[in-house]
């Protein structure tokens, strides 16, 4: 049944079971789905919001703003968050195929090198931040800057939570956990990298462009 | 271990039930008790927030009466008692409070999907009230920049609280807003995947849409008041300029400039105004399951409530700007604005008409929850009248920073949730407790409290009109204000000393009842939803026994012609019904 037949539905007319007898959830996935696309839709008002910030700093500001050159680095840090997404995916579709989910399996080494590729990333980040600290762009001395350590700072924090249940998935898998559960663990995580990805590419067009 | 099949297997939730006192009641994953520690968080932290108005009003009334409140404490009790109220009191009380404890139990599932995750909330927001409390013992004091922190007062050095009071003010409302975060990702999944059989979301209680809109529109605003906490926190401790114009303090041209302070505006309203409907989508819920079991009738235009929730909740993320009439916007801008805000009052006063026809003919019982429903409808549509007239720019502009403004929210948002608060509290007690409130104590107390509250609002307009400026710590050279305003303020002041002491019936109210009067009963009001048919009252933990119930109608049969009682519970299949789809003759 449609939602939108759902929420039109003269429900005083009704007396019975309109389903049959079994509990019908409004959407017919795992709870946890649900929820992480929920999160994703409050992280995207959130980068929205963080976006529109920017623009209109530069619209409404006294005109202070001085573009940052954005260092090399980046374009390499954003190859290998590419290559995150592409090993995260390529773990899901290796744990379709299996039987039983291990660390040592191929699925679960992917899934581990997804996030080991993650931590590169971070660390690239890093080092970006380093360079125009040494190029004289520090946070206070112009809005630029300011804003280009906040919106990388915010990815990458949305990044380490999405480490914080990689790393609880990989216990989970090492002590065993039962199959189902894993991949959907996997295809959860993928899911949420595939959108900080697209988060990122957004995040990276918006700062080089002005 | 051998196998064993699914359907075999022991209830999972009997083999978690919490033993210890610790598991049971401290680190809890029950919705019931983190509805309770929600519930008891917030209102300790409410009172807090009266006692600041109390003092706040002693000043106005009586100025100078009390030596140590000077005016940087004024500005501070004003804006602690703003932050705490709007945030800490109201959203924490409606969404953690009453959604975690009706949502499990009106759509029949035994916990929240993530009771983990709700357990993490609770705590989360305990640390945020106490990193905010915290900040009354900071050298300056707490945050006094008026609770919508505008910059760059908030954190210019000189006003109240600017250092380390403002900076505890952002980091606990950061927490606020992840555990909310926690918990609304928890109310929304719970309400969506996990009702029982036959619940349709048609079949909902008004309360779960109401509950469900808000945590909606609370997902969606409260980023952007994380948003400009951040960024304000980063212009006070990290010197960056997001918000700070260029300033000469103290004959010294500031290191930061070029900010700017309406982008802070901007983002600030975006969350400010969608939590005025989080606190009022959960009022209106509550206030119309209220008003249907106590009046024996069914909820008038069931489908154009539900609607008008939702109608309600998507137009307020369109009003945010018709709080800056007077920040110099373009004033096609306004037009737009407030063209928005007048169209947001077709569904709400579609609302307000779907209760009074409720009511119509209806068996009313005139009972402490009903009276305090009926009280919302009054306050509910004075706030709202002189919404209309705020919403105006042209009538906004003379009356903008005027007592009118204050009357007006306090009014709208302020007393009729609480209102409702009182009418939830009274009308579920029964449920959390197994014991009936004092009916007398409850009347008196309503009637003290709803009387006293119009002694104190109805004369700020007036105080409005005269053009009584808000937010100021004593009068001074305003000649333009006659003097026979300071006899009305003083009067006002005596009538909230009166509401405030009021309130101590409600709670010896309910502390006394949970003794000394008799036992309520399963179900005292003889109501149709799912909470009032647990096999337990207080429901235990995983709710329903061994089987979870099954809905057979929606959550309003009360008064059908020829059933045996004036109620038919959801739960209920009906004889003529049995098991089977079936759809009734009238419509």
């Amino acid at each position: 049944m449609s939602l939108y037949r759902q929420v039109t539905e003269k429900p005083w007319n009704q007396v019975g079971l309109p389903d049959g007898i079994e509990a019908r959830p409004t959407f017919q996935v795992p709870d946890q789905k649900v929820a992480l696309v929920l999160f994703v839709i409050v992280a995207c008002v959130l980068f929205s919001l963080l976006t529109v910030s920017y623009y209109l700093r530069i619209a409404w500001g006294a005109g202070d703003w001085v573009p940052v050159s954005e260092p090399a680095t980046l374009w390499i840090n954003t190859g290998v968050l590419v290559a995150c997404s592409a090993v995260f995916q390529w773990s899901v579709i290796q744990a379709r195929r299996q039987e039983a989910i291990r660390l040592t399996s191929m699925a679960g080494l992917l899934f581990v090198a997804g996030g080991l590729l993650t931590l590169v990333f971070i660390a690239g980040q890093y080092t970006a931040w380093q360079t125009l600290i040494g190029g004289g762009y520090t946070l206070q001395s112009n809005p630029a800057n300011a804003f280009f350590y906040l919106l990388t700072g915010v990815h990458i924090l949305h990044l380490a939570g999405g480490l914080w249940v990689w790393t609880k998935a990989l216990f989970n898998m090492r002590s065993g956990a039962n199959p189902g559960d894993s991949r959907l663990s996997i295809e959860l995580c993928t899911w949420y990298w595939h959108f900080l990805l697209l988060v990122w590419f957004g995040l990276f067009y918006v700062l080089s462009t002005t | 271990m051998a196998y064993v099949p699914l359907a075999d297997q022991d209830d999972p939730h009997a083999l978690h039930d919490p033993h210890s006192f610790i598991t049971k009641y401290v680190w809890s994953q029950d919705h019931k008790v983190i509805a309770i520690q929600y519930g008891g968080t917030a209102i300790f932290v409410g009172l807090i927030a009266l006692g600041l108005s109390i003092l706040m009003r002693l000043q106005l009334g009586f100025p100078d009466s009390i030596s140590w409140i000077d005016p940087a404490f004024y500005y501070q009790a004003v804006t602690m008692h703003g932050m705490i109220m709007v945030v800490y009191l109201l959203t924490a009380l409606f969404l953690g409070g009453f959604g975690n404890y009706l949502i499990p139990l009106m759509c029949g599932t035994r916990d929240m999907v993530f009771p983990f995750l709700n357990m993490l909330s609770f705590w989360f927001y305990l640390l945020s009230v106490i990193i905010l409390l915290a900040s009354f013992f900071v050298t300056g004091g707490p945050a006094g920049a008026g609770w919508t922190l505008y910059a760059p007062q908030s954190i210019t050095a000189g006003t109240p609280g600017s250092g380390g009071g403002m900076l505890l003010m952002l980091i606990s409302l950061a927490v606020f807003i992840v555990a909310f975060t926690m918990g609304g990702l928890n109310y929304v999944t719970t309400i969506l995947q996990a009702r029982t059989r036959g619940m349709t979301l048609m079949r909902m209680p008004l309360s779960i849409w109401g509950i469900f809109t808000a945590t909606v529109l609370g997902l969606f605003a409260f980023p952007a008041l994380l948003v400009s906490a951040i960024m304000l926190g980063f212009d006070l401790v990290l010197g960056t300029s997001f918000f700070m114009p260029a300033m000469m303090q103290l004959g010294e041209q500031s290191t930061q400039d070029g900010g700017s302070p309406i982008l802070f505006q901007h983002l600030f309203w975006f969350f400010g105004h969608p939590e005025v409907y989080i606190v009022a989508l959960p009022a209106f819920g509550l206030v119309s399951d209220v008003i249907a079991t106590h009046a024996r009738k069914n909820i008038f235009g069931y489908r154009m409530m539900v609607w008008a929730i939702i109608a309600i909740g998507g137009l307020s993320f369109l009003v945010w700007a018709h709080h800056m009439y007077v920040s110099g916007m373009n004033p096609y801008f306004g037009f737009f604005f407030a063209t928005t805000t007048l169209i947001i009052a077709v569904p709400t006063a579609l609302k307000v008409y779907n209760w009074v026809l409720t009511l119509w003919q209806g068996n009313i019982r005139l009972n402490t929850p009903m009276l305090f429903a009926i009280g919302f409808i009054f306050t509910f549509v004075h706030g709202g009248l002189t919404g209309l007239f705020l919403g105006n720019v042209i009538i906004d502009v003379p009356l903008a920073d005027t007592y009118f403004v204050v009357a007006h929210f306090h009014m709208v948002m302020g007393v009729s949730p609480v209102l409702v608060l009182y009418a939830a509290l009274y009308h579920w007690y029964p449920k959390m407790t197994g014991r009936m409130y004092n009916e007398t104590m409850g009347k008196v107390h309503f009637w003290c409290t709803f009387l006293g509250t119009y002694a104190i609002y109805l004369p700020m307009h007036y105080l409005g009109f005269l053009g009584v400026p808000r937010r100021y710590y004593e009068m001074g050279n305003t000649d333009f204000v006659p003097a026979t305003a300071q006899a009305l303020n003083a009067n006002i002041t005596i009538a909230a000393i009166f509401v405030a002491t009021a309130q101590v019936l409600f709670f010896i109210n309910i502390f006394m009842s949970l003794r000394k009067e008799k036992d309520a009963g399963g179900n005292p009001w003889g109501a149709t939803t799912l909470e009032w048919q647990t096999p337990d009252t207080p429901p235990k933990h995983g709710n329903w026994g061994p089987e979870l119930p099954t809905v057979y109608r929606w959550a309003y049969d009360y008064s059908v012609p020829g059933a045996k009682q004036d109620f038919i519970p959801q739960n209920e299949p009906g004889e003529e019904y049995e098991k089977t789809f079936h759809t009734r003759g009238h419509s």
